[in-house]
């Protein structure tokens, strides 16, 4: 490709040739940018304690030391935080599939008065803080005596979320509407039109929900925060910050505990990657 | 007969839309009608969660204008950090995605280091960044910098990144720029979908890359540009995870966001009714902020629906 370019040289082919060096420059100079708090954060966490201040700082760690991420889950009960993270965010995920996807279909596909008029208040409810209902909302779940338990983090999303409403109702669109025609001449119910002949046409959607709820309530740290205050019942998020409040100067261990946190996640966007994406892009092209 | 059993069918539809939508209704009556009507309620009382409120007016409102200094700080270091964060973090996101755009090798590849570091969980984020930004001259930031000081026979200060008043809300809004993935993921759809016949129109016009930009690319994703306005915004009033972690909004209240504050009324001081105060001056200032970006949109966003119609 490149010979021929030098043999019979275009106007303008120069000129592109030099944007993209400059392009690959910025982006290999943004790139190493962006990386350096990871490596740094994955560095330290091998160090040896005495080399964490070191200066000039230690970029390879010597010695490496694998064991200080079994010290860290010596120190910080991980298996207990990630068994009580994920039953939060299984209870939470199931909750949002279920009422999202449901709600979704009736603003998409049901005829009944006030229809308009309600799908634009929910519109409206993404744009009220959530500062302003904390405070009443901790108070009704602690009259409820729901204070200290996974309640007020899970029940919630039953409710549906205005934004997943939103963003199915934006896919259950797309579905042509022969296909719950055809059904319901066949005599399917409402119920088997939405179980049967949309649910699997909006998989992909649900995919991408499945994964934003899940990112939500994995990183959610204002929520633990306010509603658990036993120890034991902390999520990954909060016994973190538990973690750096006890061994502040133990920085190799709080490293190698953030990376364990982190981890779940890259792997979710390694394996969810396209549905990450479209979500994003869902939300802002059509919103 | 006919029109009858039409209007019972139409019925049934009515009755089992209303099933669908029910869990959301019920949610939206519950926790977020209910509760905005008892937080304005709660917002002129005088109440600790524990006794009873009590009813005092006005005068939580008049306070927090009057006579509140960490208001007023925290209202302006919020408003600082959204005036810079916003705007930088935009044209940084446009411009990755546009240069992501040029049909770069390893698109992907970069695409996904920009992009992961606004997915992960803030509490973490914030270790990290505790960790990087040291103000000794051995933290990773500042040596970096001391290194490249050298090279340029510069003489070099450690930054006191997090400990100095003077730093520190610039410390967050560099962290901020960290996750311009976000907004980069969003642009470059918004990018992808601008339709090439546009740009060759231009260049037959005789338009160089800057003609193409102004007037090609930026009215095609000014949608898009407002969108990530208006949630950049909300969002940046918003911050708390970060500063509750590093800073717990110090030194001097130097990075005392507005939620920060908000949250150290209620649940630290217990001062709930003050609180609710706090979190309704901060929706009406989302509120102003929000239909003034709108009110400029005619001006500057372009709508291609718009035209056809």
């Amino acid at each position: 490709m490149s010979s021929v370019v030098t043999a019979t040289p275009r106007p303008g082919a120069a000129r592109k040739k030099a944007w993209s060096t400059v392009a690959y420059a910025v982006l290999i100079a943004g790139s190493a940018v962006s990386l350096i708090p990871f490596l740094w954060m994955l560095g330290t966490s091998f160090k040896d304690p005495a080399n964490v201040f070191a200066d000039p700082p230690q970029v390879w760690p010597n010695p490496w030391l694998w064991s200080n991420y079994a010290k860290a889950f010596e120190k910080m009960p991980f298996a207990l935080y990630t068994l009580n993270t994920c039953r939060i965010t299984a209870i939470s995920m199931f909750g949002q599939l279920l009422s999202c996807s449901l709600v979704a279909f009736g603003f998409a596909r049901m005829r009944f008065p006030g229809r308009n008029v309600l799908f634009l208040v929910l519109l409206s409810t993404m744009m009220l803080p959530a500062q302003v209902t904390m405070i009443p909302v901790f108070k009704i779940w602690a009259t409820l005596h729901f204070y200290d338990t996974i309640v007020p983090l899970t029940a919630p999303s039953f409710f549906g979320s205005a934004f997943f409403i939103f963003l199915l109702r934006q896919y259950y669109m797309t579905v042509p509407h022969e296909m719950d025609e055809a059904a319901r001449i066949d005599g399917a119910s409402t119920w088997q039109v939405f179980y049967k002949v949309l649910l699997p046409q909006v998989k992909p959607a649900l995919a991408t929900l499945a994964i934003f709820s899940f990112m939500n309530n994995w990183n959610d740290f204002l929520g633990p925060l306010i509603y658990l205050s036993t120890p034991a019942k902390r999520t990954l998020a909060l016994g973190l910050w538990a973690f750096q409040g006890q061994y502040s100067t133990d920085w190799n261990y709080l490293m190698a505990a953030s990376a364990v946190v982190m981890l779940p996640l890259l792997l979710l966007f390694f394996i969810g990657q396209k549905y990450f994406i479209q979500g994003v892009v869902i939300s802002g092209i059509k919103g | 007969m006919a029109k009858k059993h039409a209007s019972r069918l139409q019925r049934k539809e009515a009755i089992e839309g209303y099933l669908c939508i029910a869990p959301w209704l019920m949610g939206f009556v519950c926790l977020t009608v209910g509760p905005v009507i008892f937080s304005f309620i709660m917002s002129l009382t005088k109440w600790d969660m524990i006794n009873p409120p009590s009813f005092v007016g006005a005068s939580n409102y008049a306070t927090i204008f009057a006579d509140d200094d960490r208001f007023r700080q925290s209202l302006k270091i919020t408003a600082i950090y959204a005036g810079c964060a916003v705007p930088l973090g935009m044209v940084c996101s446009l411009a990755l995605a546009m240069l992501l755009n040029l049909k770069v090798k390893a698109m992907s590849g970069f695409r996904s280091i920009f992009y992961i570091p606004a997915i992960l969980p803030g509490a973490a984020v914030a270790m990290v960044w505790t960790m990087v930004l040291r103000p000794q001259p051995s933290g990773i930031f500042n040596a970096i910098l001391g290194s490249l000081a050298r090279v340029l026979h510069l003489q070099f200060i450690p930054v006191p990144w997090l400990t100095s008043p003077d730093w520190v809300l610039k410390s967050f809004i560099i962290m901020s720029l960290w996750g311009v993935g976000g907004g980069m993921i969003i642009y470059l759809a918004g990018l992808q979908s601008v339709p090439t016949q546009l740009y060759e129109a231009a260049e037959i016009d005789g338009a160089g890359s800057w003609g193409k930009f102004r007037n090609v690319t930026l009215p095609m994703i000014s949608p898009t540009l407002f969108f990530n306005l208006v949630m950049g915004l909300i969002g940046s009033f918003q911050v708390f995870t970060s500063s509750f972690i590093m800073t717990q909004g110090g030194p001097a209240n130097a990075s005392l966001f507005y939620v920060l504050y908000l949250y150290q009324k209620a649940f630290k001081y217990l001062q709930m009714g003050y609180a609710c105060a706090l979190a309704w001056i901060l929706f009406a200032v989302i509120l102003a902020l929000t239909l003034f970006v709108m009110s400029t949109s005619r001006r500057w966003v372009y709508y291609e629906a718009e035209l056809r119609r």
